[in-house]
């Protein structure tokens, strides 16, 4: 298939009928897992990510260890059947470099200085994957992350902008990932400072500022939701709680 | 970016800092003096010794004929991959190739891949059975910081002296590999609200985030990646974007474009 044989817009909307600056459905449902300490698990449009959190827990092999801090390891792992094509098992070295900077969008606010010598598992597995799966994943991560009570300075929100069809367009789906000119995604906290930036394609300077504010508004936007999906498992025992401070 | 540093240097360097000094005098969007020297390896397809500053790169370009992948049976293959050798640094360990190398290797592929600098439907031979394979292999001789700026140049470099070895496969005569663009990485870090360009190893170990622009020669952003364990705030991603298009455009005009 070739580039030409696909139009991005039709009367103004995309492939699945949504405007430039829209996000694809999302869902986000949390503490899906028994054994894991926090997990979560999230669709954003074809996207279906399971996140777990283990820890703070020993760390092994123990020269890894710090003293001062926790470590934070970030695995990303697509399953075989997750993509068009069957994907050998195992990690290649896309899903290396997705871990490494999964890992970097999450460790500026999580306090690991609170677990000096443990090691916060972070576990994420694509098991369907329709574009944007690194930011589902970090999504999925950050929620779990908070569900399994580990303190943090702030929650994690992630999106990507592209470039097609010479327009910026937001959360990118297959289509317009494989044949598209850009794809820029970005992870920030609510209060606007970036821990995820990467970018391939083409993008003029004006254009990579357009696509920013765009992701930006976008992970604000996923920011709410998250921040429901985990008030709605904890809004009631927040709630108990603070009655139980208020006798002490 | 891990690296042996005492306290007592980063206390330095942090010092200086604000003072609006770096340790080596430069000034804070000022790269190293940059040598580039073509076809060192006679072996190779196309090679580029790089230094910047104290920092050595050595990128070797093979090329050979294979197989194309199934979804694009026109079109060449490049194949990126990075070494970090024992001997350039000693924070590296023999083995397989760890993520940092893994990253490096990435992000040079993505500078090349992204900028379409070589055309790959014109290392097709026989639609669908036989392309050419470009093998950029960078090799870390020297770490003393910002080897991915060095290494991006080293790739550029060697494949803009690159002689496709047609004749040593049957193919025809040997000509030089055709190139459509030539990106230029330029990397920055963030310390202490302060942005440096072209970070020595001592910089790179005490910051804690690190930024590279890879832009074309049009001026457009062609590749971008963020490494390190820190946040930067909009504004200072905008503004690492300006100078970045600003020093890539002075060295691709210095030592690429001939």
């Amino acid at each position: 298939m070739d580039k030409s044989d696909i139009s991005f817009f039709k009367d103004g909307l995309r492939l699945d009928g949504r405007r430039a600056d829209q996000l694809r459905p999302i869902r986000i449902e949390v503490g899906v897992l028994a054994r894991a300490d926090g997990s979560c698990y999230i669709e954003m449009g074809g996207n279906k990510v399971i996140a777990a959190v283990y820890g703070p827990r020993e760390v092994h092999p123990r020269h890894l260890q710090e003293v001062t801090r926790a470590i934070v390891r970030y695995r990303y792992n697509m399953a075989s059947f997750s993509v068009e094509e069957r994907k050998r098992p195992g990690p290649d070295r896309r899903s290396y470099e997705l871990s490494k900077v999964s890992r970097e969008a999450l460790e500026p606010v999580i306090m690991t200085s609170y677990f000096p010598r443990s090691v916060i598992d972070v576990f994420v597995e694509v098991l369907q994957a329709d574009a944007g799966t690194r930011t589902a994943g970090i999504n999925a991560a950050a929620v779990a992350l908070a569900d399994a009570g580990i303190p943090m300075k702030s929650m994690i929100s992630s999106c990507a902008a592209g470039k097609v069809a010479d327009t910026i367009v937001l959360d990118p789906m297959k289509e317009e990932d494989n044949f598209g000119q850009a794809d820029l995604p970005i992870a920030m906290t609510p209060g606007g400072d970036i821990t995820l930036m990467q970018m391939d394609g083409g993008l003029s300077p004006d254009e990579f500022h357009q696509a920013v504010e765009m992701a930006m508004k976008g992970a604000r936007d996923i920011y709410e939701m998250q921040r429901a999906a985990l008030v709605e498992k904890y809004g009631k025992i927040e709630a108990s709680t603070i009655e139980v401070n208020a006798c002490e | 970016m891990s690296s042996v540093i005492s306290e007592i240097r980063k206390d330095f360097i942090y010092n200086l800092l604000l003072k609006g000094e770096r340790v080596d005098g430069r000034t804070f969007d000022q790269y190293r003096d940059i040598s580039i020297e073509r076809d060192v390896i006679r072996k190779a397809e196309g090679s580029a010794l790089v230094k910047l500053g104290s920092s050595q790169v050595l990128v070797g370009i093979k090329m050979q004929p294979g197989e194309p992948f199934q979804d694009t049976p026109n079109r060449g293959v490049i194949i990126t991959n990075a070494e970090l050798v024992p001997l350039a640094s000693p924070n590296f360990e023999p083995g397989p190739p760890n993520e940092v190398g893994i990253e490096l290797a990435r992000v040079v592929d993505r500078g090349v891949r992204e900028s379409k600098a070589v055309d790959l439907e014109a290392l097709c031979i026989v639609p669908g059975k036989q392309v050419w394979i470009i093998f950029i292999d960078v090799h870390i001789l020297d770490d003393c910081g910002n080897i991915l700026d060095a290494a991006s140049l080293g790739a550029i470099a060697a494949l803009l002296s690159t002689k496709v070895p047609a004749s040593r496969f049957g193919l025809g005569e040997d000509y030089m590999l055709p190139l459509n663009d030539i990106p230029v990485a330029t990397t920055a870090i963030e310390f202490g609200d302060v942005l440096m360009f072209d970070p020595g190893v001592d910089e790179e170990s005490i910051a804690n985030t690190k930024l590279t622009v890879i832009t074309t020669a049009k001026g457009e952003i062609c590749g971008m990646q963020k490494s390190g364990k820190g946040l930067l705030k909009p504004e200072q991603i905008y503004r690492i974007v300006d100078i970045a298009c600003e020093k890539a455009r002075e060295i691709r005009e210095k030592f690429l474009e001939a």
